[in-house]
């Protein structure tokens, strides 16, 4: 195996790398790492090709039909202060593909300089291809600069399609405007599953637009969040049926201290066989969990430690 | 052994315990039964420590533990089923029977308390303690943590309530399990059940916030079943749950 990444990071890198996609060695597979707007180490595949984008910032991955059990690492860091990243990723998933795709992004910021990297990833998921796309977002560093990141899915799924996003973001980012758009063709089926969490002054605004245009196509999205301080979140989902479809919603989250939480769904039936379903639920933390988890012999702190956690997992 | 010396308890104008004096054995199974209304959920919640008594004291092995919070209690050997199970978006099974044994488990042992309570342990496991579970299947994982919990002392408020039949057998089993397996432990239930009260060693009656009757199941039992006049449930239940 190829110690290309090792070489070319340092620690600080390496921990921002480990944060966002669980990397400590360089992946197998295909992998291209982003680094202060310049890709810094790269490998292809016989199935997955990645090639640089020429009119604007970014790459196409084109992943051949038929590719099974690979995956492509897509990670980008910033660690330059007063950076500001966009990136145009475009995922091309060929017939009945299945693959892992992580991407993620983690900014250090010992400034007080802002740093913000904004990816928009499209996604176009051919005939009976399968993915599962993880994607975490993190900041750190000892700086007042604010960590930005606007994070925008785009996913056009064709026939029999399905797409699995798991979406985390539970520390350091000052601001977020996470926007996922979706347009589902017949029989295909996309899960998203959220994990937020804000803390001091941060923002985090969240929205959803999902169209089912295929018969008998679905979506499931399952957002938790948890807001902290006085840091302030919003969820909007907009669910269109325009067909025979299904779409299920659930936004729950945990409101603690001064934080303030604002959820918006919507679920549009635009034809008489569309079934829609939002669950939204917004609350603090239950006195008698704490007092259950206390029972156990935890202290108050832990029980509450513990109830995050387990929510957020 | 536990202690409770003059314990009293009133809210809305309303007193809930008066005057209450008992004591709990090391190695004893006790039933505490009573009519609804009759003190018997705010009596353990007192030895839990999640209502504090207006007066009165509490002794745990001679320990003053009046003024000690949940977790201490927890923490010196007190355990408590709640009549209500509490549910966890996010956490396991699994994750809740290891936090009531302090420490991870091997799979098999997690799986051991479970099957005690009559449930599959590969279907239950990694399941969340959330809306996707029963209420009777949270009463019995209520019970399989306090199993796990191993406590000196553990409070079970109702644990019948919700339970089928099948699983009722089960229940006992576990009880008379946990009562033999750790050493010097008592068991303090509160319960109308018939059956459970049979089990005991000792029956406390709470009347109205007051011990009206306390001493061995074979001296209080009969008297319990003498003084109902009309079909109450430990006289619907007799030889049987219906």
């Amino acid at each position: 195996m190829s110690d290309e990444i090792e070489n070319k990071l340092d620690a600080i890198e390496m921990n921002l790398l480990k944060s966002i996609a669980d990397i400590e060695k360089t992946p197998m597979g295909a992998y291209n790492i982003r680094e202060n707007g310049k890709g810094v180490a790269r490998k292809t595949t016989a199935n997955i090709d990645i090639v640089t984008k020429e009119d604007k910032p970014g790459i196409d991955i084109i992943i051949k039909p038929n590719t099974k059990n690979e995956s492509v690492h897509i990670p980008v860091i910033l660690t330059q202060s007063g950076f500001n990243d966009v990136v145009y990723n475009d995922f091309y998933i060929g017939e009945n593909a299945d693959v892992v795709i992580v991407a993620g992004c983690g900014i250090h910021n010992s400034s007080c300089e802002t740093s913000e990297h904004d990816g928009i990833h499209t996604f176009h998921l051919a005939k009976g291809s399968k993915v599962k796309y993880i994607e975490k977002h993190y900041g750190e560093g000892e700086g007042t600069g604010d960590r930005i990141l606007n994070p925008q899915t785009i996913v056009y799924l064709e026939d029999g399609s399905n797409l699995e996003m798991e979406t985390v973001q539970i520390k350091g980012v000052t601001s977020t405007v996470r926007e996922t758009k979706g347009e589902l063709g017949p029989n295909s089926n996309l899960v998203i599953t959220e994990r937020i969490m804000t803390a001091g002054n941060q923002t985090a605004k969240t929205i959803f637009n999902v169209d089912l245009n295929g018969e008998n196509s679905s979506v499931h999205v399952a957002s938790r969040s948890i807001a902290r301080d006085q840091s302030t979140q919003e969820f909007i989902s907009n669910v269109n049926g325009n067909t025979k479809c299904f779409g299920h919603v659930e936004c729950d989250a945990i409101i603690m201290d001064k934080a303030k939480v604002i959820s918006t769904p919507q679920i549009v039936a635009n034809d008489i066989d569309a079934s829609l379903i939002h669950e939204a639920a917004i609350g603090k933390i239950a006195g008698e969990q704490i007092i259950k988890l206390m029972s156990l012999g935890l202290t108050e702190a832990e029980a509450e430690e513990q109830i995050i956690n387990g929510f957020l997992k | 052994m536990l202690e409770l010396k003059d314990i009293s308890f009133a809210r809305d104008n309303k007193q809930i315990l008066n005057h209450v004096d008992l004591k709990i054995d090391n190695s004893k199974l006790v039933c505490i039964t009573g009519p609804n209304g009759s003190g018997k959920s705010t009596l353990a919640k007192i030895i839990m420590g999640i209502l504090t008594p207006d007066s009165g004291t509490i002794l745990l092995d001679g320990q003053d533990i009046t003024h000690k919070n949940i977790t201490e209690r927890a923490k010196l050997g007190i355990g408590f089923a709640f009549q209500q199970p509490v549910r966890f978006k996010g956490l396991t099974v699994k994750d809740l029977i290891e936090i009531s044994a302090g420490n991870s488990l091997k799979l098999s042992e997690a799986c051991d308390y479970l099957s005690d309570v009559g449930l599959c342990a590969k279907d239950y496991l990694n399941r969340e303690i959330s809306n996707s579970l029963s209420g009777g299947e949270l009463k019995r994982i209520e019970i399989a943590m306090l199993a796990a919990k191993k406590s000196k002392l553990t409070v079970f408020d109702e644990p019948e309530a919700g339970i089928d039949l099948w699983s009722f057998n089960s229940l006992i089993s576990v009880f008379e399990k946990m009562h033999s397996e750790i050493q010097n432990s008592s068991i303090v239930i509160i319960s109308h059940q018939e059956k459970i009260l049979n089990i005991s060693d000792e029956i406390i009656l709470l009347a109205d916030g007051e011990i009206t009757a306390s001493g061995q199941k074979e001296d209080v039992l009969p008297l319990l079943l003498k003084q109902t006049t009309r079909p109450c449930k430990v006289m619907l239940d007799k030889g049987g749950n219906k």
